[in-house]
Parts: structure tokens; sequence; C-alpha cells
């Protein structure tokens, strides 16, 4: 790299909409990601709000039963599949990664590119689908209601296929990009935790992603040719398909969370200003997730009537996920311990992942537990419990993130208040809209339910006025970081007193990262006094 | 405070499940609210008291972790676990062994509503009568897609699976209505497919098998559907039993002419005596005869073959509706 070239940082230089379609910096492919995937959870979030909307009163309130079904399958579709999977690896990991790991780059940058357009691709197929016929199977697809169903599933699931390959190529990307590009000294024990936690999704995301391509192709196969494969009326097997299908959607629940507790390592310990509390035990964890994460899938199926013998294995075996996943919340507590604790919006988003992914993973104990699973499947439980882990979890750690490394990423900070104001209304709102799903769920109201008794009337309302609440903070926040890009004043290149690289180089960065490769010597989060 | 809540937000311990269910749940529920609030008591008591305007950010400890201490709480946890683990594979083993002298109902789920069939041949759509304090066997299967059978008071669920028998049992402990649900989304009307159990004590039930008559204004435990003092839906005039139905069927249909029902040699094996036995097939691996095998014998004879016999029934696939189904097995599990 030249010296001329280090003039710009990476947002200017070079200049030209043809310069960010083309790109290969990971910095920018990140962004582009990061647009995208924002765009559609907003559109995901637009249907969550029409769900609770219908959903605030029994009966009628808004749109006919069919609408109603769409819609809660474009709210999972979306959200599942363009939102939470590459928000954080395939936005924050492709921009974070390399500079946090010392490199100029991935690995494969054309490969890279190549990957967001290969999303792009299996998005439009599938907000296509959605314009031609919609889909109203769920964003679990189950068969045979998907074989017969007269919507668009073909389209939509080719759009998950495809889809897939661009999880499978940055994947791909981000093990090789860790094996091979990390700086001098930067030794595997050496690395942030988010790089380990995005190392260990690259894994599952290699791994798993496949069998979920192979689904898809398998149900397109059946719809198109009627060759019978999942539907008994043609001699398949219903069940077999959720065996295929949890086989990779429950690896992939993980593929959702553990870059989202990989963010909050690396907050804790700079908003504490301590070394973070066992490194190599969260580092760990995080692989034992992914390792276990491919063993438990049956554990959706508890009542789908596979065999005792196999919901026997898939309830111990589920109950192993409960130990990686702890210590990691109690270490990132004892982080806190003997520190100095600043509560800026990206900590607070940390400490409100701690407060809801407990929640969230403590409620999976009765999911795993046989018995209490039979009571709860299907009902609202699940999805109080899905959410608090997806929501309180992924997408805090994702807020935290954004709040975090947004000075990085455009050289300005946002406003503190505003951000906290928002902040507050997306916790009442969010723990409004779901805490009362756990008892609608242990009251027997199932999931997926357009009407209701009214027995479940008032604890509906509760949530959905929930919904509003997350709706004001979510606007609050669009508007203050676009307002931020508009604003005078230039962020510091380390605001927040970060140890890790990208804090150690211009905000925002230069096109290569680093004006020269650099070389690390010590450990990530060395905050405090050996001696106080 | 918790415990009013608790006592609160109870639903109805309406099966002999119900208070073995909600037990194992609240253990784990006071495991997880006493664990949640050690979590967040640690993060507010530390928040505050090492607050940065308290302690400046260049005088923190150097702690890099504790192994042991990680251990320990591993260790603990996995205790938990594992006895929430085995407490709940016990509890779930009993739900999955009807007793044998169970009071069997067919249930047929369609999109979008339940039928229940009885052995004396009485159809119900939409309502499951049983006695109170009698274990009750449903044997179930679907028409269509996937459904779920979802009693919440009962807390009892299994989903519904068509060209396969599914099975749930239940004692009804309290006389009265306890709504029905499908927990499996199946289309358009999911929420719609309701129906509820009504748990009659053991003579109005006996009253009601006989005469087809509900006890009179009776008041029942309400569950916003008003008394039980209007007529079931009872398919009238349906006098023939279910198993005789099965064997009318089985002549007419023509199985008599290779299977015996006495014992007897035949082309194809005999079937009565055989409902609930292990049979051995012609690869060496043995079978257990359930409604699954004979349904599946009828609908794939290829598929799983008695030893010593030939592969030559011709399959009935599509010729045998899914009361005809039932009514078939009812018979071959009448054959003593």
């Amino acid at each position: 790299m030249s010296g001329h070239a280090e003039v710009g940082n990476y947002l200017t230089h070079p200049k030209g909409l043809r310069s960010w379609l083309t790109t290969v910096d990971h910095k920018r492919i990140g962004l582009m990601y990061m647009a995208t995937s924002m765009t559609f959870f907003f559109v995901g979030g637009i249907f969550a709000l029409l769900i609770r909307l219908e959903l605030m009163t029994p009966g009628l309130t808004l749109m006919s039963a069919d609408t109603y079904n769409k819609f809660f399958t474009y709210h999972g579709a979306i959200m599942i599949f363009m939102f939470i999977i590459p928000i954080i690896p395939a936005a924050l990991g492709n921009f974070f990664l390399p500079i946090m790991i010392g490199a100029k780059d991935v690995a494969f940058p054309r490969l890279n590119l190549a990957s967001y357009y290969i999303f792009i691709a299996g998005a439009a197929l599938s907000v296509w689908a959605l314009m031609a016929h919609g889909a109203d199977t769920g964003w679990t697809f189950y068969t045979p209601y998907s074989i017969r169903s007269n919507t668009s599933v073909v389209l939509i699931t080719l759009g998950v296929f495809v889809m897939g390959f661009s999880s499978i190529l940055t994947g791909l990307n981000f093990i090789v990009t860790v094996h091979k590009l990390r700086c001098p000294g930067m030794t595997f024990h050496r690395m942030p935790l988010f790089v380990w936690a995005i190392y260990a999704t690259a894994i599952i995301q290699v791994l798993a992603t496949p069998v979920i391509g192979i689904t898809t192709l398998l149900l397109i196969m059946e719809r198109l040719l009627k060759i019978g494969i999942f539907d008994p009326a043609l001699g398949g097997d219903a069940v077999l398909f959720q065996h295929f299908f949890w086989f990779y959607s429950h690896p992939a629940v993980y593929i959702m969370i553990l870059p989202g507790m990989g963010i909050i390592s690396e907050v804790i310990p700079v908003f504490a200003r301590k070394h973070i509390f066992g490194y190599k035990a969260i580092a760990y964890s995080s692989l034992a997730i992914a390792g276990i994460s491919f063993l438990v899938w049956g554990h959706h199926m508890f009542v789908s009537g596979q065999s005792d013998l196999a919901n026997m294995l898939f309830s111990v075996l589920t109950m192993f996920v409960a130990i990686p996943t702890a210590i990691k919340v109690f270490n990132w507590t004892a982080t806190l311990y003997k520190g100095s604790i600043s509560l800026k919006t990206p900590m607070l988003y940390a400490l409100s992942f701690l407060f809801m992914f407990t929640i969230g993973g403590l409620t999976g104990l009765f999911l795993a537990a046989l018995s209490v699973d039979v009571h709860l499947h299907d009902t609202y439980f699940v999805v109080a419990h899905f959410h608090y882990v997806m929501m309180g979890g992924t997408v805090m750690g994702l807020l935290a993130g954004l709040h975090y490394w947004w000075p990085k990423m455009f050289g300005k900070m946002v406003h503190e208040w505003s951000a906290k104001i928002s902040w507050g209304l997306i916790f009442i709102g969010f723990n409004m809209t779901f805490f009362t799903q756990f008892f609608l769920g242990y009251l027997g109201m199932p999931r997926r339910y357009y009407d209701y008794p009214p027995e479940y009337a008032g604890l509906n309302m509760i949530s959905t006025i929930g919904s509003w609440f997350l709706l004001a903070g979510f606007a609050l926040m669009a508007f203050y970081f676009i307002r931020s890009l508009f604003l005078p004043g230039k962020a510091p290149a380390n605001p927040w007193g970060g140890k890790t690289l990208e804090w150690q180089i211009a905000s925002p960065p230069t096109e290569h990262n680093f004006p020269e490769i650099p070389t690390v010597t010590g450990k990530p989060y060395d905050y405090g006094v050996v001696k106080l | 405070m918790l415990s009013l809540l608790l006592f609160q937000w109870r639903l109805e311990q309406a099966s002999n499940f119900a208070p073995v269910v909600d037990r194992l749940f609240d253990f784990i529920l006071w495991f997880s609210i006493i664990s949640f609030l050690i979590i967040v008591f640690g993060m507010v008591l530390f928040t505050f008291k090492y607050w940065r305007k308290k302690i400046p950010e260049n005088r923190t400890a150097y702690i890099t972790g504790h192994t042991k201490l990680e251990l320990g709480v591993a260790f603990f946890l996995l205790v938990v676990v594992m006895v929430i683990f085995y407490w709940g594979w016990v509890d779930y083993k009993a739900m999955k062994n009807p007793p044998h002298d169970a009071f069997e109902v067919n249930v047929i789920g369609r999109q979008w509503l339940w039928q229940f069939q009885y052995a004396d041949g009485k159809m119900l759509t939409n309502e499951l009568i049983v006695p109170k304090d009698k274990a009750v066997s449903l044997i179930m299967t679907s028409e269509d897609v996937l459904h779920s059978l979802y009693i919440p008071d009962f807390r009892i669920k299994q989903d519904v699976l068509p060209k396969s028998y599914t099975n749930l049992w239940f004692v009804a402990n309290r006389a009265g209505e306890f709504p029905i649900f499908c927990a499996e989304y199946c289309g358009t009307a999911h929420s719609a497919m309701l129906g509820k159990v009504k748990v009659l004590e053991q003579d109005d039930f006996e009253r009601w098998q006989m005469t087809g008559k509900l006890p009179v204004g009776k008041r029942t435990m309400d569950h916003g559907q008003g008394t039980m003092d209007q007529q079931p839906d009872v398919t009238v005039g349906e006098k023939i039993s279910l198993a005789d139905k099965g064997r009318g069927l089985f002549a007419s249909k023509g199985c008599t002419a290779c299977h015996s029902v006495t014992g007897a040699a035949g082309v194809g094996p005999a079937v009565n005596k055989i409902f609930g036995k292990e049979v051995e097939l012609t690869d060496g691996k043995k079978t257990k005869v359930d409604e699954n095998y004979i349904r599946q014998s009828v609908n794939e004879p290829q598929a799983r073959i008695v030893k010593g016999y030939q592969p030559i029934m011709p399959t009935f696939k599509g010729q045998i509706s899914e009361e005809e189904m039932n009514a078939l097995i009812a018979y071959i599990k009448s054959l003593k």
C-alpha cells in the first residue's frame, strides 16, 4: 500500500456508487450487509407490530386469518433468514474480525463480495415469493402442510436455499481468515472473544447450512415433481422433514446467539475496565456450544411422535447446553467485580443482555424437561423463550455492538441521552411484550393462533401495548443514528478506552486498516492493577 | 408475594398428570428465580459498588479468572440439570404407558375439526365425553396435515400424524368441561380447531353410553361455555359397535378369504389373538402388532411380511377411510 492510498478513510476513498458496488473492502461489504439486514429488520418489525395489533383483542381485529397466517410467516422468515443470521457475523463480523486480528482484509475478499450478492439474490427470490402468492407455512415449512399449501412455497424455500450459500461462504472465509491472517503475536489465546465467537459460528455455518439446502431442495422436488419424501399421502414421512429441518435450524439458533455473546464479551471488560473473568472458559465454551448444538435438534420434536428413546437422549443432551452457557453468564457477571463501571449505552445494552438472556436461558430448562415440555410445547411459552434468547440476547448484543462500534465505523458519536431514552423504551417494551407471553403459554395458549378464547385477552392486550414501546424506542434509535452522521465533530479514535486492535487505528479506519501490520505483545483485555 | 402470583396463575389441575407436571414446573421455576436473582443481584450490586464515580478507571483489580469457582458452578449446575432431566424423563415415561384396561377412543383430526369415534359406534365432533377417574386412551390419526391434540388442564399434548397412529392417555379427575386446542399449525382455521372434553361422573357416563343422554341441569365447572345440559352431537342411529362394523368390513373387503379369525391356517396369517403380540418377520426382525402395523399391512402389505408367508396380498390403499380403518383395528383387537 502506498502512502497516497492512506489519505482518505474507507468511507470516502475511493468515491462513487460504482466503487461501493464492486468493492472488495471487508468494511464496505460489512456496511452493505448492515444496511440490507437492518432494512429487513425494519420490514420484519412492521409485520411483528401488525401481528400484535391483530392479537390485541380476540376475534377479528384487523385482518383475516389467512392474512394473519401469512404475516407471521413473513415475520419469522424475514427476521431469521434475512436479519438475525447475517446481521452480526456478516455485518459487524465482516467489519471487525479482520481488524481485530490485525489483518488488512478477509482471506478471500472477492468471495466476500460474492457472498453478499448471493445473499441479495436469495433475499430477492424470497421477497418475490412474498409478493407473488406469499407463504403461509410458518418459517418452519412443516410438511405435509407446506407440500399442499397453495402459496409460493417453492420460491421462498429456493430463496432460503440460495441465501444458505452466502452463509456457508462467509463462514468459510472467516475460518480461513482466522487461521491464516492473524498478525505477528496474535496467538489464538490473544484473540478477542468476539473473534472466538465468530469463529465458532463460522464452523456451524459451514457444517450445518448444507443440510437446510438439501432439505429445501427435497421439499421443492416434492412439490414440483410429486416425489414422495415428506408427504405421507405420497408415501413420504412427515416427521423426517422435522429431523432434517431442525438438524440445521437448531445449530442455526447458535449461529444467531454466539456472535451476540461475543459482543458482550467485548463490551463488558471495556466498560468495567476489568480483564475478562475466565478468558479461556468463555472462548472454549463457544466451541463447546457449537459442538453440542449439532446433537440436540430432537428437542424440538418431543411430541412429534419420535421414539421415547430419542426423546430421552435429546433431553439429556440438551441439558448439557446449560453448562457452557451458564459459565459465560457467570463470568460476565464476575467481570464486573472490583471494576470501575461506566453505564454508557453499549454497557446498558450489555447488562440488559445479561438480564434478559438469563431469563431466556433459564426458561429453556422448562422446555428441555420432557414432561414439562409436553405441556409447554407449541404454546406461547416457547414464543416467549425464543424471543428472550433471540431478541433479549442476540438483538441486545447487536445493539450493544452497534453503539460500541458506531464511532469506529462512521467517526461520529451518537447523542448519549437520546440513546439512553431509547434504551429505556426498548427495555420496558420488550419485557412487557414478551414476559406476558410466558404466562399465556403456561395457561395453554397455543402459538400461531389468529384467534383465542377470552380468558387470554388481558395478557394479549398488555403484550400488544408493549410492542408500541418497542416501536417508539427503535424509531428514536433510527433517528439519532442517522442524525449523528450529519452532526459536526469527529469521534476520537478510542472513545471508550478499548484495548483491542480496532481502537488503536483511526476512526473511521483507512482503506487498508493499518498503516503497517501491527505486532501484538499482550492480551486483549489488559486492564487492572496487579497489586491494588 | 411471588407464591400469591403463582397461585393466581395456576392453571386448573384436572388430570392425573397435571399435579405431576406442575411439581417439576415449580421446581424449575424456583431454581430459575433464585439463579436469576443471584445474577441480577450481583450485576446491580457491582454496578453501584464499583461505579466509575467512586472507583477511578485506573484503580481496578487485576483478576483473570478463578478456575475452581468456575468448575464449582459448572458442577453444581450439572447436578441440578441432571436431576431435572431424570425427573422429567420418569414423569414422561408414565405419560407414555397407558394401562391395559384403559377406555379407548379413536380420534381423527382433519382441517379443521376433531372427530371422536367410540367403540360402541358413537361418533362425536369436537366433543370428547369421558368418565371421571378412569384411564382413557386416545388412538389418534389425521386425514390431512399435522395436528396436535392439546388439553391444557390435563397437561397433555401429542402431535397427530397422517397415515399413522399416535397415542395419548389420561385419567380425568374432575367433572366438568375443559378446552381442547390444536397445537400444531394446520392452516387457515388452525385457531378455530377447538373442542372440549366433557368429564362425567362414572354413573352419568354409563347412562350416556346406554341412552345417549347427558345429565340435565347439573352445574359443572364453567369454562365460559355454559352448562352441559344441551345434547351432544351424537351420530344418532349408529347403534352398531366399532368392532361389529369392523367384522362387516373384514368380510366385505374380502379379508376372510386369506385371514382366518379362529387361528386356522390360511394363505395369510390368522388375525385373532395377535394384537399386542410380537411376530417374527421374513427378514428375521421382530415387530409388535399394534395399530401402526395393522394399518401398514393393509395399505402396504409387502412392507413387513410375517415369516412363513408369501408377499402376495394386494394393497388396499385409498380404499379404506380413517373411520373404517379404526373399525377394522377395533375388530382385530376384539378377536380373542
